[in-house]
């Protein structure tokens, strides 16, 4: 008992754990750690994820992760495809996250090919990626939510979900794995009509947070699983790498798309949500006004949304017009050269960061100068972030850890890759 | 990022600590980058880390092949309060591929270096448990080296089955 008198008193959820764990020695029963398998297979780990738990009564004591039950090789794929038939592949990593999969990669290429991408395709990356935001966090929340015993908001959170979703297929023709973003720009042009549907969907959504947040900080049962939960320090965290809403939460103001501005997001005006303490319920609440701030750059984006080309017009990494074709040798030779071999990209290295709705999404692409990239590596937010699970999870009930588990937010597909 | 002259002086910063500790620099798309000696790795780290540069944003593991040495670890870090970016590449043969581990220094390289072992088969010393993360414990062979083949693992279906098994009847 001497190991549990030390942990006494750090937070009373923690205290009274311990105290239960105490009286149940106490009335005769003997007292020994059980090991608990967790997973794969268990709808509270968001997917595949496994876990070894060590239980001393019902607080967890100890805790690995098991992962790679989903990964599908998909950056040994990808140096085996030309790259723009690499984006499909890599927009897959991270399932809820498309877009800032094919960003991150499509930057890389970009960096090292020195390609400069036109405003008004920065401007529609950024609105598609903000869109995302919203989506993935409406996931989230719906399934997090879930786990927590709150069946309608997961209903509530889809239905909105829903809204994104024609929304990309309106514009890009798929619902999920869009392949709009290209090296130099985005496929096509927004359609006719595209505009009028985003700003009924940025009038209706502020509303619904309210709605969500109403609904969930009156839930005594809620309330209890996130406030002062499973608080990890912020110096904890930067260790770990954690970034991101988890470590927003701690007070840490760090975001990519304010500290290193890319894709033109200086030019717009938002907020970076922070928490205080760290705690789970800091955790939510982060994501909650994240989804409000994501509300606001899509209409700014829509509003100053520059007239131009979508994608660049440097022949040798974008498909020319389809009218050039009929015309034109040169578009001819382009389009051939293009489709059948892929474009060409000056041998190096390069390491591109953004900021996903997990943290820092990187893509590290190295190019020996064919048209197939050497190495694709993704610096998955989900991947680093999962390092964080032993010390927000330690001494914790087994319904806090599912708490702590859903607040963290692992996306499997982009933790295997 | 530090610009090409400020790299300079952080090489030669860290080879007055040792002279055969950075092997080269390299400033490529107003990115910094040194090249270190594998032994020479967690020194370099530190430095960097009192010079502000205290946050491991990733670990990646590169192969170079057909280039000796093959096998590359990069470290980005990253200096929140100045939003800078520098990045410590070692490289090491495939015969001998000692790297010293950064992850009781860095605890977010746990899991990263994890991952080079098991896809390119860098071995970090003293890594506090150096298992495959993302394979099955029993594989055999480091996928992510450039001549493992893509596709080199069968997998069995029912039109490339050459008898009946005949389980789904």
């Amino acid at each position: 008992m001497v190991a549990l008198t030390d942990l006494l008193g750090e937070t009373p959820a923690r205290r009274d754990a311990i105290l239960d764990v105490s009286s149940i020695d106490q009335s005769g029963l003997s007292e020994e750690l059980l090991t608990l398998n967790f997973g794969p297979h268990h709808p509270a780990t968001h997917g595949v994820l496994r876990l070894i738990t060590t239980l001393e009564g019902e607080v967890v004591r100890d805790l690995k992760p098991i992962i790679g039950y989903v990964h599908t090789g998909i950056e040994k794929t990808a140096e085996d495809k030309a790259y723009w038939k690499a984006i499909p592949v890599i927009e897959r990593m991270d399932y809820l996250a498309y877009f800032f999969n094919a960003y991150a990669f499509c930057g890389a290429v970009e960096t090292l090919a020195g390609i400069e991408v036109p405003p008004r395709a920065q401007y529609l990356r950024v609105l598609f990626m903000e869109l995302n935001r919203i989506m993935s966090h409406l996931v989230w929340l719906g399934t997090s939510a879930l786990d927590l015993g709150a069946i309608s908001m997961f209903w509530y959170c889809f239905r909105d979900r829903e809204q994104i979703l024609d929304l990309f297929e309106m514009a890009t023709g798929q619902r999920m794995h869009t392949r709009y973003f290209q090296v130099g720009g985005v496929f096509e042009d927004i359609p006719s009509g595209f505009d009028a549907k985003v700003r009924e969907f940025c009038a209706t959504m502020p509303t619904r947070v309210d709605q969500f947040a109403a609904m969930l900080d009156n839930n005594e049962i809620v309330i209890q699983r996130l406030q002062n939960v499973a608080a990890v320090d912020e110096q904890t965290l930067l260790g770990l790498g954690v970034t991101g809403p988890l470590l927003r939460a701690t007070g840490n103001t760090w975001d990519l798309r304010k500290a290193a501005p890319y894709c033109s997001y200086d030019h717009f005006e938002f907020k970076v949500p922070v928490g205080t303490v760290g705690d789970n319920y800091d955790r939510y609440r982060c994501r909650l006004e994240e989804m409000r701030e994501s509300v606001k750059i899509v209409r700014q984006a829509l509003d100053g949304l520059p007239e131009g080309p979508y994608i660049t017009d440097d022949r040798k990494y974008a498909l020319p017009p389809r009218h050039e074709l009929a015309t034109s040798m040169e578009a001819l030779i382009h389009h051939f050269k293009l489709v059948t071999e892929g474009f060409r990209v000056p041998p190096g290295e390069c390491y591109f960061p953004v900021e996903s709705p997990r943290g820092e999404l990187g893509c590290f692409v190295r190019s020996d100068g064919t048209s197939k990239p050497a190495r694709v590596h993704m610096r998955d937010p989900s991947f680093v972030n999962l390092q964080a699970t032993l010390p927000m999870c330690k001494d914790l009930y087994i319904a806090d850890f599912i708490a702590t588990l859903a607040m963290l937010d692992p996306i499997l597909g982009g933790i295997d890759r | 990022m530090p610009d090409a002259t400020g790299l300079e002086l952080i090489a030669n910063d860290l080879r007055d600590q040792d002279d055969d500790g950075v092997l080269a620099t390299v400033f490529f798309r107003e990115k910094a980058m040194l090249i270190v000696n594998a032994p020479f790795v967690p020194t370099a780290l530190e430095h960097l880390r009192a010079m502000g540069y205290s946050f491991m944003a990733s670990v990646h593991g590169v192969d170079y092949f057909p280039e000796e040495p093959r096998l590359g670890v990069h470290y980005e870090l990253l200096d929140m309060h100045a939003v800078d970016r520098i990045t410590v590449k070692t490289r090491v043969h495939t015969e001998d591929p000692h790297v010293p581990s950064a992850s009781i220094a860095w605890p977010t390289a746990n899991h990263q270096e994890r991952e080079i072992y098991d896809m390119f088969g860098v071995i970090f010393d003293d890594h506090p448990d150096l298992r495959r993360i993302l394979m099955p414990d029993d594989y055999e062979g480091y996928p992510q080296r450039r001549d493992f083949p893509v596709g080199g693992e069968p997998v069995l279906f029912t039109h490339n089955e050459t008898k009946s098994p005949g389980w789904w009847h």
